[in-house]
């Protein structure tokens, strides 16, 4: 062996990287070689995107260096990460929504766009990614943009390969399929960086772990060797809060009722809704499985209002009884609807306001607002108080939510939609992206609220949430729904091919 | 080769959003001064024609406030339509609906004595300043129609409705043919601010002042001016949280076309006192680089408005005294709305010398 083959393929010394006061990185030292699939272990906030980014040339450290196949190379920029074989699929997205697929990935790897778009489908076909190259970005669901992503990473034919968090929109089978792909570069010598905190996945498809907690390494690693509640501890520094989930205590009340809910979408690209029908009582978690696209986003929009029914079909959506298909949001909120989509920045909050005025956003109904004026105090309030339910990390209630990180900001989105004490509480993907600790406390306040009287409904790709949270489950397959089962009467395996399409027990002819 | 490049900045600069409007402004005085030095006109004579004439007489500075008036308030109904992201450029047509129709009440009872007369016109004025926004708001949430079209085409429908009346119907009998009205009783007319003087300025500068203090209530405390920022900032948010959409387009068109019908009033209750082919001198336009200049906040609003009242009335002088082209005041505004625009990139651009790679921290 030469030595140059010995060297490692990346290597980073003592990086350190400050925002102010924040330490995100401090003296990190990590080797990469090829072949090797590399965890990147840690809660939010611990650093790791911080780190990713430095190894891609988005930002440059303020201390320590960078060595490539053992030469030491300043990454000034992603392009200059590109040209190395570096490659990366961001947890948030990195495409234009007006465009198409096959024009946002040319913008990457310039090439005639029918050409393109054959080695898209190739790709695609490869690996079990299915895309459709001439879709249009904003008609994507979250999981199909990630798949975007993923082949777009693909086609660069990198060295090294950066995902951050990439299984947590995916379904079971996909995951399976996205694990065998990146087992498959890497006995091809291809190096993958793996951020995720999902240790059962680590364990499952990584040789090394580095763990990172506050911006600092507290241990590497061998995760096929070392127990996940050891790795948790390592990762987080105390045990895992454990959710606890009693029977429901379900008085039969109907709070939402679906009826043979019938809605093509005007965007021919998004998947319209076909015959369905739920019930959501009062003190049961109801929970939506399936494969991001499969009319999830529809049925949201339609159950919150943003989407409204003509006037003679309001009937197919129903709360407390009364007819609502056909009014706006506010009406439906009046009505105890409080809910929590899965686009938190940007549509559950505003980026460029502050905590407090995104809580005045739907918690205006709380006597914050008094003869058309705000009480700033009242204001002010509310959010310290959100943010002391869910222990959101930040300065104070002054800070812009757009520098609040992913579970932060789903943890106080979460805290502001429940202090409206909703009859009818609506999630969707409640922990998509978030850490295990953040996670758990999000499930064990739905299970809260569910034991305090409100109807809950979950639409998740998270299998295993499901499972440790709803009290039935139902799967949304094509725009279909099928009949909801108990969840205890059920298993994975069950309605993990349900999500493929394999339904026996779909309501083609539900009254 | 500059040896600078854009960089573009990853939350907008609250520094350079103060910075904005002081360089704007030296940077028109600069090229404002620089081109009449151009066209042959002295520099210091066209400058201080400009920018100290307008402080050093009382008459002059009466000017300003006439002027100021008008900007200060039409300014202000636009920057709350602007704030929600609605673009009224119509306030010239709402001034001149409003200032038509609240003319009716003098016309009609020229003898009038009755000094309920000043607050029926403000009344009419304002309501139908702001119906004439009202087709736009109606166009936009109806059909969705522009309502940066419809109202910019409702100018030229309100200026041909005013040449017609007054060369018609509304014409004054014994004026000699010239196309105007009557001249509007004393009661149809704002108090002077200095009674019996030779100064035009009237009281109506402090209903501006006070609306202005009303706007700033209205955007920093109520409710309402915030569900209109949420609808302007994040349209999706506004949609999740319940805020309707039309209902953002209505306020604001019609908070904007009653602050410029209210302008029309004072504009024939004050320098001009009756209806005649010219109402203003494109305060409905000005007004919206007062606006952008003022910051779209409503105490910005009360200083842009001052000085673009200064850059009239100096311009009035630089006319007469320096000799400059009647067009000098409209080129001063171009520079003024070019220079915003020019220099408000640096809110969310930094400047950066090409080749450094290493941020300051």
């Amino acid at each position: 062996m030469t030595l140059s083959a010995c060297s490692p393929l990346l290597e980073l010394r003592d990086i350190t990287k400050r925002y102010g006061e924040l330490v995100a990185n401090d003296a990190i030292n990590l080797t990469v070689h090829a072949g090797e699939t590399h965890a990147i272990l840690g809660e939010n906030g611990a650093g790791k995107s911080t780190l990713m980014k430095i190894i891609f040339g988005v930002h440059q450290p303020d201390q320590g260096e960078i060595l490539w196949q053992g030469k030491p190379i300043p990454i000034t920029n992603p392009a200059k990460a590109r040209d190395l074989g570096i490659s990366m699929v961001f947890q948030h997205f990195s495409l234009f929504e007006t465009i198409s697929v096959v024009e946002n990935i040319s913008l990457t790897i310039p090439a005639p766009l029918p050409n393109l778009a054959k080695r898209i489908l190739a790709k695609s076909k490869a690996f079990g990614l299915p895309v459709n190259p001439q879709a249009s970005v904003h008609s994507l669901s979250v999981g199909e943009r990630q798949r975007v992503e993923i082949i777009r990473c693909l086609l660069q034919e990198p060295k090294l390969m950066i995902l951050d968090e990439p299984t947590s929109v995916l379904p079971p089978p996909a995951v399976d399929r996205l694990f065998t792909t990146l087992r498959n570069l890497s006995a091809h010598g291809i190096a993958i960086l793996y951020i995720s905190h999902k240790l059962e996945e680590i364990r499952a498809l990584c040789d090394r772990a580095t763990v990172l907690r506050g911006g600092v390494v507290t241990g590497t690693a061998n995760p096929t060797k070392t127990s996940a509640k050891d790795l948790a501890t390592l990762m987080i520094g105390r045990n895992i809060p454990q959710v606890t989930h009693r029977k429901s205590r379900t008085d039969g009340t109907p709070q939402l009722t679906l009826k043979r809910l019938n809605y093509h979408d005007p965007n021919l690209n998004i998947m319209g809704l076909k015959d369905i029908s739920l019930t959501v009582q009062t003190g049961e978690i109801v929970g939506v499985a399936g494969v991001s696209g499969n009319g999830q986003l529809t049925l949201a929009r339609l159950i919150s209002g943003e989407d409204v029914l003509s006037r003679n079909q309001a009937n197919s959506i129903r709360m407390q009884g009364e007819p609502v298909g056909h009014l706006p949001p506010d009406a439906r909120r009046k009505r105890g609807l409080s809910f929590v989509p899965e686009d938190r920045l940007g549509r559950g909050t505003v980026p460029s306001m502050s905590i407090s005025n995104n809580g005045l956003l739907t918690g205006h109904r709380l006597g914050i607002v008094k003869r058309g004026m705000i009480r700033r105090h009242k204001r002010d309030t509310f959010a310290q108080d959100c943010i002391k339910a869910m222990n959101v990390q930040t300065p104070n209630e002054q800070a812009k939510v757009a520098s609040l990180s992913g579970g932060n900001l789903q943890k106080f989105i979460i805290a502001r939609e429940m202090a409206l004490k909703p009859q009818l509480l609506v999630v969707s993907q409640p922990t998509w992206g978030i850490d295990v600790g953040a996670a758990a406390l999000v499930r064990q306040r739905l299970i809260d609220l569910r034991d305090n009287g409100t109807a809950i409904l979950i639409i998740s790709e998270e299998l295993e949430e499901l499972f440790e949270i709803s009290d039935r489950l139902t799967v949304m397959y094509n725009g279909q729904l099928s009949i909801p089962m108990f969840t205890r009467d059920t298993t994975f395996e069950q309605i993990g091919q349900m999500m493929m399409g394999q339904l026996p027990t779909f309501m083609e002819t539900a009254e | 080769m500059i040896p600078y490049e854009f960089i573009p900045r990853t939350q907008p600069s609250a520094q350079a959003l103060a910075i904005v409007p002081v360089l704007t402004v030296a940077l028109s005085m600069l090229c404002g001064t620089a081109l009449f030095f151009i066209l042959g006109k002295p520099a210091g004579v066209a400058f201080y024609a400009f920018f100290i004439e307008p402080f050093l007489t009382s008459y002059n500075l009466s000017e300003i406030a006439i002027k100021a008036a008008p900007l200060i308030l039409i300014a202000q109904g636009l920057a709350i339509g602007f704030r929600a992201r609605i673009w009224n450029i119509g306030a010239e047509g709402q001034l001149t609906i409003g200032a038509i129709c609240a003319g009716l009440i003098p016309i009609t009872w020229p003898q009038s004595e009755n000094i309920l007369m000043l607050p029926a016109m403000i009344f009419v004025g304002t309501v139908m300043g702001m119906s004439w926004a009202a087709i736009a708001a109606w166009l936009r949430t109806a059909f969705n129609a522009s309502e940066i079209i419809v109202t910019l085409m409702l100018n030229a429908i309100a200026i041909q409705i005013l040449l017609y009346l007054i060369n018609g119907p509304l014409k004054d009998p014994r004026g000699f043919s010239f196309p105007q009205s009557i001249t509007f009783p004393e009661v149809a007319l704002y108090p002077l601010l200095i009674k019996d003087s030779f100064l035009r300025a009237n009281v109506s500068i402090y209903l501006v002042l006070a609306l202005s203090l009303l706007a700033w209530i209205y955007v920093r405390h109520s409710f309402s001016g915030f569900r209109l920022l949420v609808g302007g900032l994040t349209p999706s948010a506004a949609h999740y949280a319940g805020f309707s959409a039309k209902r953002t387009v209505w306020i604001s068109l019609l908070v904007g076309g009653a602050a410029a019908g209210l302008a029309g009033v004072g504009e024939i209750s004050g320098p001009i006192g009756k209806l005649q082919p010219i109402l203003s001198p494109a305060y409905g336009f000005a007004a919206i680089i007062v606006a952008f200049l003022g910051g779209l906040n409503p105490i910005g609003i009360v200083i842009a408005g001052f000085f673009m009242a200064v850059i009239y009335v100096g311009a009035d002088g630089a006319v007469l005294q320096a000799g400059l082209p009647a067009s000098a005041p409209i080129v001063f505004q171009g520079f003024i709305l070019i220079f915003y625009l020019a220099s408000h990139t640096l809110v969310n651009f930094k400047l950066r010398r090409i080749g450094e790679t290493k941020e300051a921290t």
